[in-house]
């Protein structure tokens, strides 16, 4: 009996590493590393929806390599675990590419990492300004606090706002928000009356709402992340008779990202936001995009900036193994990529050769109600737009 | 002065929307003697199947809610029966622990499967929608709506409990179970009943508060430790314990909040550190209500 069973493990553990050795010449492994489970898993999920899209429509092989995706759930920020997932699949998956990262301190910590396993790493989502300067070997297609708010700002100023107010949640993407639109509106001439910072677990936000109704200010700058909290704020602004003051709301998309819209309701109908990338964009990319999404994943409603991040990162991947024959040295990959242009279900975006950000055009939208759907609108457009957090008060 | 009224009027309905989720807890922590961190869960369920009930049949408000308590204390009393039947009594506090968060995860990870990780809502009628003034202040028609429910569900409890048979049963059977039962009371049925009763007012608090908490599969876990610090404060079975709780700290909670913000929810923690240095054991520690 024990005999039979530890030969046929053997044979097993034997067919397997032929199996992995014959296929090792024409895989190449992207680890993703994301939220797949918990309370953010509907990045993962967006995530897995956007890779998943990009296959569907350009293959599964590059140049007779097939390109494989691993993935590793980290559920909430923790940059140790990053790391070790990140170490797993470096030394056991031989990836040659890391992707994916919700939160920033998760892909910060992969840092060291990539530089000594010299592979690129594709970030999918993490929004602050400052990750891409840890290490040459990054590259990102989502977006930062900075490069959305910067326009915003500005046409806040042109619409002859003069006295502004922010309240941002009270972590590292709110305070690049904060920031960026205090340096902006004030430079445009603007004055910022005072600056709220709410924590991040914050469930009744009407005190807040009575301070930006006592402070005075004509606008608002409002930044939380995408999630349950910002549906009891968005309430707690229409409900607290902010509106009928006349104080005008504008903050960056991710309060009014399209998963969220339909719990949203009525409560975010004719906010102005500026964001990226809007289900509503019309282009013949998008449209594309979303019919395929409709395709795979029977409806196209959870379609959102997570998704075309993944999307977009999946053809940055895509692009450097073609141009480098298989063969990853993430400098030379991600060299390949700086100043690539390409046009995006979100528009037109090129990869900054300085920052390896994406540059891309910034759009002002407001929630319009268009045959019984809730949908951001765009209205006016920026193009173009760099990260203007990168290397800030360097 | 304007701005105290307002925080008064903030605090006192953020507050009772505290006491409206909470007193559910009090029911089973104090009166049952179970730590059921699974309290969260069945108001999740119950604003669920509010939520289901009004936007798949378009159920109006109402009956979804009565559907939404109906349901959610249908599908918990086999659990009674099954499982917290065995954990009754203080000897059994690590298991009512165990048992309790571990009936919490399966409960989330269930309604993350069925219903997927995005927020849902339920749909408020009309008369529901709007703000209403009161002086100088306007607050939203919903929170007037569940600062009333609040004082009804008070008075409702306070009734049930002091001035009822099924109060001095249930009173008799918490103290001495086996006195209790040797006068020929059922307190099996008791407990079950008492269960009904805590489930579905966690079910009532779900779809109350699902305006400010918003129904996600994570709320079971999210929220537990501000109905765990309402129900603590209170003194666990006194019903206006609870009440008076959830207001001190839903406007000491508000205060903070509008005159210095960036301490977050340092005022909220202090008031629950000083309050149970003073009163360890809450406000109205074994006073039944």
């Amino acid at each position: 009996m024990t005999t039979t069973l530890r030969k046929a493990l053997l044979g097993a553990v034997f067919a397997a590493s032929l199996g992995v050795g014959a296929a090792d010449a024409a895989t190449i492994k992207v680890g993703v590393i994301a939220p797949f489970s918990g309370p953010f898993a509907m990045f993962g999920q967006t995530f897995k929806e956007g890779i998943a899209i990009y296959q569907a429509e350009h293959g599964k092989t590059v140049g007779g390599d097939t390109v494989e995706f691993v993935f590793r759930d980290l559920d909430q920020a923790n940059p140790a675990q990053s790391k070790a997932l990140a170490q797993e699949l470096i030394v056991k998956e031989r990836v040659s590419f890391l992707a994916g990262f919700t939160f920033t301190p998760d892909a910060m910590a992969v840092a060291p990492l990539i530089d000594e396993a010299n592979i690129p790493a594709v970030i999918f989502n993490a929004a602050t300004s400052a990750i891409t300067e840890k290490s040459p070997r990054y590259v990102r297609t989502s977006f930062t606090l900075w490069q959305n708010t910067v326009p915003l700002a500005n046409h806040i100023a042109k619409l002859g706002v003069k006295k502004a107010i922010t309240a941002v949640s009270d972590y590292g993407p709110g305070i690049d928000g904060e920031t960026a639109f205090k340096a902006t509106f004030e430079k445009a001439g603007g004055a910022v009356v005072d600056t709220i910072r709410m924590p991040l677990k914050s469930n009744d936000f009407a005190p807040f709402m009575q301070r930006i109704k006592d402070s005075g200010a004509e606008a608002v700058y409002a930044f939380l992340p995408a999630g349950p909290t910002t549906l009891a704020f968005a309430k707690a602004f229409t409900d607290n008779g902010l509106k009928e003051k006349g104080i005008q709301f504008f903050g960056p998309g991710d309060i009014t990202q399209e998963p969220d819209l339909p719990a949203l309701g009525d409560a975010v109908l004719g906010m102005t936001t500026s964001f990226h990338y809007s289900q509503a964009h019309e282009s013949a990319a998008n449209k594309s995009f979303l019919a395929k999404y409709k395709e795979l994943f029977g409806s196209s409603d959870n379609a959102t900036f997570t998704s075309v991040g993944a999307y977009d990162g999946v053809h940055l991947i895509y692009t450097m193994i073609a141009k480098t024959g298989g063969k990853i040295d993430g400098l030379k990959a991600v060299e390949a990529v700086k100043g690539m242009s390409w046009e995006s279900p979100r528009g037109p975006v090129t990869i900054d050769p300085d920052s390896r950000h994406i540059r891309q055009t910034v759009y002002l939208r407001t929630v319009e109600r268009v045959n019984g759907k809730l949908q951001n609108t765009e209205k006016a457009s920026f193009a173009d737009q760099p990260d203007f957090g990168y290397k800030v008060g360097k | 002065m304007e701005t105290m009224f307002g925080i008064a009027v903030d605090g006192v309905a953020y507050g009772m929307i505290l006491f409206i989720i909470s007193v559910g807890l009090s029911v089973t922590l104090g009166l049952m003697r179970v730590v059921n961190l699974a309290h969260g869960a069945f108001a999740m369920v119950g604003g669920y199947v509010a939520s289901y009930a009004a936007q798949s049949f378009g159920l109006p408000y109402a009956a979804a809610l009565l559907v939404a308590v109906l349901l959610t204390v249908l599908a918990t009393l086999p659990l009674e029966k099954l499982l917290y039947r065995r954990i009754y009594g203080h000897a059994n506090e690590l298991s009512q622990v165990l048992l309790t968060i571990g009936l919490t995860f399966v409960i989330v990870a269930s309604v993350n499967y069925l219903f997927g990780p995005s927020l849902k809502r339920i749909p408020l009628p009309d008369l529901l929608l709007g703000t209403v003034s009161l002086g100088p202040k306007s607050i939203p028609t919903h929170r007037a709506f569940v600062i009333a429910a609040g004082a009804v569900t008070l008075l409702g409890l306070w009734w049930l409990l002091e001035r009822t048979d099924f109060g001095i049963r249930l009173r008799a059977a918490v103290d001495d179970p086996a006195m209790a039962a040797a006068l020929g009371i059922r307190t099996e049925r008791l407990y079950m009943a008492t269960f009904a009763l805590g489930t579905g007012l966690a079910a009532l608090g779900g779809v109350l508060g699902a305006e400010l908490l918003p129904l996600e599969p994570y709320y079971a876990i999210r929220y537990i430790v501000l109905f765990l610090a309402v129900v603590a404060v209170g003194g666990a079975g006194s019903i206006f314990g609870s009440a008076a709780a959830a207001l001190a700290l839903g406007i000491t909670d508000t205060a903070g909040k509008y005159l210095i913000p960036n301490f977050g929810e340092f005022f909220f923690y202090a008031a629950l550190i000083l309050i149970l240095f003073r009163w360890p054991h809450g406000f109205f520690k074994g006073k039944m209500a």
